[in-house]
């Protein structure tokens, strides 16, 4: 069962407080948009053996939405950040190119 | 004959005697017995059979890794079963039967099976029940399922006496294992300031140090582990807890414990099992090393036990298992055995040991005048139903050239594998060690934890450091020589050997099943295990699946390490499934959400219906009738006089800020913006996939502020869904959402007589022209203080009036004595779906299934053609949402008149690929319409729109076809005239 800190309370949360809720930084397309590009937004996610960002809500506690920067294979957590951004904080880019040199995830690297 | 030694015995007192049952004969053991020292102290050797053959089984082991010695333990409310004997503390009245056999464990005519086993090999099951194929229903299915189980299943009628509850704890350190490296572990934890937690599977700490010896800086190891619990005991932040066993280890350093409080005293105050939910910074696993039995010809009669085994029992419960006990070994150890049977006075005609040479252990035996035979196997086990002699070969021989020689008991042993299923749960590696001929921790390849630092850590016979003085500083014990590997016994074993030497006793999987897989071509550990179900039993293997592998690389002409291990899942040994649902049983299953009214709908006849966690009534049963009686009397008063529904579950989302009419454009299909203060809209939402996820009235409160009704399973959701867009998507807009559902209590005033009994209350005006169709208003009803929506879920003139939470239940008075003279009468929610239904109205989670879109219920005048965006608006655009073929909405009308039975399809001519009919259509909705006196229906028809008068074919179960033809979905009152009066 993951922990993961809420960057909104601060709290460490167990896996049971919260809701998972997909990948991160998803790019919305709408009306107007080509098919590629919705069906790209719609349905293609990465499923990477290695570093991941993801969406997890802390449904049992502040109800606030955030991002967790995670590895898929071993499970270390290299850091969450609120969801109102674009894309993660530089530190935690920093901290994965630390252990991950060569990472790489969608249009991200090292 | 197994039996109690005059003396000794250092967990038992011999002054206090029990009384318990086996097979319904009364037997005594003693205090500090566990079931097993206590049925060998009988001489009850035999205690079961084995699951495919019906074998005779005897006791084995002397702990947790017993595959034999399962009993179906209690009576009625407390009966269990496939519970270990071994585990199983003796107390007074304990009841235990024998399993797997039928009439009796002497006489099991299962045993037809030890015959045919030539037939019964590996993959039988695959191979035998493939043809014909009709016998698979009528002759093995039965069949598999009279044989499958070993122990009863407990009686249907049967309920759990017993209680039990979760533990939590947060620490430091987690130590399993209270052997003496769990001991020193905590010690060294505790005297560092840190939060420890020290759990000890049995009721005994030590673990093996005081059955195998050694010393500590010159005294006894057992002064030793006394002296170190009394330290560990005075330590504040060490916590101790025995009879608790380290379940399982899962990620990021999160621990279960099962402990059993009181298994050993049944019907006291405390609960039976408690399940410890532990997160530790580490996990320190020092959970020991289980001993291997030999594959020898004959190795699972009764009377045959692991060497170590036999040393507890004499040590620890004074039973020997035998008066003459034979001692098959490869290793030094196993001469403690012959040591403490001695020192006990039992004889021990002969030690075979494959070796050429033994270390000083040897040496010591030889000493006491018992005679060694270096170089030497099993051949084959004489006996029945008990060992009565041993014949002994050659090692290197194939077995043929036997000398034999009488005994009633044989220890054996093959080596110690460390326990390393902790430490595997969650990922840590392992690594061969030749010399020892084990798997062990790798230190280097531990599991990590979120940080991605190790969090596991081996420690004790547990990691590989299988002596004394390996594990503790300033121990002495016996220097042990070098085992020699032995995985069949004599090396050469011809093939008739072979097929009665066991690896896995429970499952009976013999080292002939493990070579079969091997010659079909059976490569991978894990398919060869699974093929002949080797350590699929309720041991998991904990005796078989190392000797199992090493024929199995042995076949493949492999390397030991090249095979590799199953994988190791937990929990270690079962755990209760009371101890899993802990408290949350009966009532505290799962919280109920409870409106202001739901005691007066119990005191009023509630049938109720579970919606979400709410309950609400389904229908109120009067004296004299049946559900159904009820739901028509409920529809036909509402329709004709006066209905009240507690429509207080449905959800109420607040929405407000500058931004919140952009908001809602963006969230329902319809323009919400534009809607005027004072008035209610009906709105649908679509996920952003296109398809219908929920619906309601939306209030427009002020300008700033809209209430959104949900449906009343998807108020949580709604809520999340909408959090989800403003907190991630449009998080610059400035809107504010709460859910506040259970703020208020709503009461659905409905009928021809709804405006009579509000004006009769009054306090506010509700005429039409005061407050149309949908309007809402606050004002005073009755003298509450209350919030009217003109809205009609049922055709009907209709209030929704929605009150204080608190004051709902006086409110709910009001009208029912108001409403006596109007005919008030309540209904449910069965009154509430067909009255819908007969107006042609959705239901989401009916009409919907996550595959509909608002544009095949006909609802496209609630979708905004002015909008430029809304979730869902792209995704309708897609090929597949826009294809004419779709399913649509249509009502459906029995020839016969009949209700159509729920999820129905239309067929039509032909049969698809997987020769089934193909369809056209389904039913969505069906009901018994008192109001029509007919059976009526929506449902979803390829181009159903345009089909009107057609009749289509529904075949039902029993093999006839109801016919129905294709009308308007909205039955009643199409035009509107009763709701908008
Ligand atoms: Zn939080």
């Amino acid at each position: 069962m993951l922990t993961l800190k809420c960057p909104c309370c601060g709290v460490m949360t167990d896996e049971t407080e919260l809701h998972a809720e997909g990948e991160a930084h998803l790019k919305r397309f709408g009306p107007g948009s080509s098919d590629e590009d919705f069906t790209g937004y719609l349905f293609q996610r990465e499923n990477p053996k290695g570093i991941h960002f993801e969406r997890w809500r802390h449904a049992y506690g502040c109800g606030k939405y955030f991002h967790a920067a995670r590895c898929t294979v071993t499970l270390e957590v290299f850091g969450t950040y609120p969801a109102q951004t674009l894309e993660p904080p530089q530190e935690i880019k920093d901290a994965i190119s630390a252990k991950r040199p060569g990472w790489s995830w969608r249009e991200m690297s090292n | 004959m197994s039996h109690r030694l005059p003396q000794g015995g250092r967990l038992i007192d011999r002054r206090k005697p029990r009384t318990f049952r086996f097979n319904n004969r009364a037997m005594r053991g003693m205090k500090g017995d566990t079931l097993a020292s206590a049925l060998l102290a009988s001489d009850q050797m035999l205690v079961g059979r084995s699951f495919k053959y019906h074998r005779p089984r005897g006791i084995v082991a002397s702990g947790a890794e017993e595959p034999n010695a399962l009993v179906n333990l209690g009576t009625g409310d407390r009966f269990e079963p496939n519970q270990r004997a071994t585990t199983t503390e003796l107390f007074d009245g304990l009841v235990a039967k024998s399993q797997n056999h039928f009439p009796s464990l002497d006489f099991d005519i299962g045993v037809v099976n030890d015959a045919l086993s030539k037939f019964l090999s590996a993959g039988f099951y695959y191979k035998m029940f493939i043809h014909p194929r009709p016998f698979w229903k009528h002759v093995y299915e039965p069949f598999i399922r009279q044989s499958a189980g070993l122990g009863k299943a407990p009686d249907a009628e049967a309920r759990d006496v017993d209680t039990y509850e979760h533990m939590y704890a947060h620490v430091d350190v987690l130590v399993v294992g209270g052997g003496v490296a769990g001991l020193q572990e905590a010690r060294a934890a505790g005297e560092a300031g840190k939060e420890v937690l020290l759990i000890e599977q049995t009721a005994h700490w030590g673990g093996r140090a005081p059955v195998d010896g050694g010393s500590v800086g010159g005294g006894p190891v057992d002064k030793w582990v006394d002296e170190t619990v009394a330290a560990l005991a005075e330590m504040p932040n060490v916590r101790m807890r025995l009879r608790m066993m380290g379940a399982g280890v899962y990620d990021h350093s999160y621990a279960l414990g099962y402990e059993r409080v009181s298994d050993h005293q049944p019907g006291n105050d405390a609960p039976r099992h408690r399940l410890w939910r532990i997160r530790a910074t580490e996990i320190v696993t020092a959970t020991g090393a289980i001993e291997r039995p030999l594959s020898f010809a004959g190795n699972d009669i009764p009377g045959v036990m692991l060497a170590s085994a036999v040393r507890d029992y004499v040590v620890n419960y004074g039973v020997t298992p035998g008066r003459r006990v034979a001692i098959a070994t490869n290793n030094d150890d196993a001469y403690r055995t012959a040591l403490a049977l001695a020192d006990a006075g039992v004889g021990v005609p002969v030690i075979v040991d494959a070796r050429s040479e033994g270390g000083p252990l040897a040496e010591a035996a030889r000493d006491r005048g018992i005679r060694v035979e270096f170089g030497m196997g099993v051949g084959r086990l004489l006996g029945g139903k008990r060992v009565t002699g041993v014949g002994i070969c050659r090692m290197d021989s194939d077995g043929s050239a036997l000398h034999e020689i009488a005994c009633d008991a044989v220890a054996m042993s093959g080596g110690w594998s460390p326990v390393v299923h902790l430490w595997s749960h969650c990922g840590g590696k392992l690594n061969w060690n030749e010399t020892r001929a084990h798997f062990a921790p790798d230190p280097a390849r531990a599991p990590t934890g979120a940080d991605g630092q190790a969090f596991v850590r081996a420690a004790g016979a547990a990691s590989g450091a299988l002596t004394l003085p390996e594990i503790l500083d300033g121990a002495e014990d016996w220097e042990e020589a070098p085992l020699s590997p032995v995985w069949q016994m004599p090396a050469q074993a011809e093939k008739a050997l072979q097929g009665k030497s066991w690896l896995d006793f429970q499952n009976d999987v013999k080292v002939s099943d493990v070579r079969l897989a091997a010659r079909e071509g059976y490569e991978s550990v894990e398919h060869t295990k699974r093929y002949t179900t080797l350590g699929m039993a309720t041991d998991q293997g904990k005796l078989s699946n190392i000797n199992g592998l090493a024929v199995l690389a042995d076949a493949l002409h492999k390397d030991i390490p090249a095979v590799g291990t199953t994988t190791f899942r937990p929990p270690y040994t079962p755990i209760s499934m009371g101890a899993i649902a802990g408290e949350a049983r009966g009532a505290l299953f799962q919280p109920i959400r409870r409106t202001p009214m739901h005691d007066w709908h119990d005191a009023h006849g509630a049938d109720w219906e579970p919606v979400g966690a709410w309950r609400r009534p389904y229908a109120f049963v009067q004296n004299g009738e049946d559900v159904h009686d009820a739901v028509m009397r409920e529809v036909t008063n509402t329709r004709q006089n006066l209905g009240l529904l507690d429509a207080s579950t449905l959800g109420k989302l607040i929405v407000k800020g500058p931004d919140a009419g952009r908001f809602l454009d963006m969230m329902y299909t319809n323009m919400m913006s534009t809607l005027k203060p004072g008035r209610c809209r009906y709105g649908l939402m679509c996920s952003e996939n296109g398809f219908l996820i929920d619906d309601g009235v939306v209030a427009r409160i002020d300008d700033e502020t809209f209430l959104c009704h949900t449906t009343t399973g998807g108020a949580d959701r709604i809520h999340g869904h909408m959090e989800d867009w403003l907190q991630c998507e449009w998080w610059d807009w400035k809107v504010w959402v709460v859910n506040a559902t259970e703020q208020f209590a709503q009461v659905g005033v409905v009928g021809p007589n709804a405006r009579k009994v509000l004006e009769k209350l009054g306090g506010m005006e509700v005429s039409a022209d005061a407050l149309p169709f949908m309007a809402w208003a606050d004002g005073e009803i009755g003298g509450f203080r209350a919030r009217v929506y003109r809205i009609s879920f049922s055709g009907e003139l209709s209030y929704e009036i929605a009150v204080d939470a608190g004051q709902g239940q006086a409110f709910w008075d009001a009208l029912m004595e108001a409403g006596e003279e109007f005919g008030v009468m309540p209904y449910g929610t069965e009154a509430l779906h067909i009255m819908r239904a007969e107006k042609g109205f959705i239901m989401i989670g009916d009409e919907t299934d996550g595959t509909v879109i608002p544009q095949d219920l006909g609802l496209n005048w609630a979708i905004s053609k002015k909008k430029e965006d809304y979730l869902g608006k792209r995704a309708q655009e897609r090929d597949h949402m826009t294809d004419p073929d779709r399913w649509q909405l249509v009502g459906l009308e029995t020839l016969d008149g009949s209700v159509l039975p729920d999820g129905a399809y239309a067929v039509e001519a032909g049969w698809n690929d997987n020769d089934q009919r193909r369809v056209q259509g389904r039913v969505t909705s069906t009901y018994h319409s008192p109001t029509l006196g007919r059976g009526i229906a929506m449902g979803l028809v390829r181009h159903g729109p345009d089909r009107m008068g057609e009749v289509l074919d529904f075949p039902v179960p029993g093999g006839t076809t109801v016919r129905a033809k294709i009308v308007d979905p909205v039955f009643y009152d199409r035009e509107g005239e009763k709701q908008n009066v």
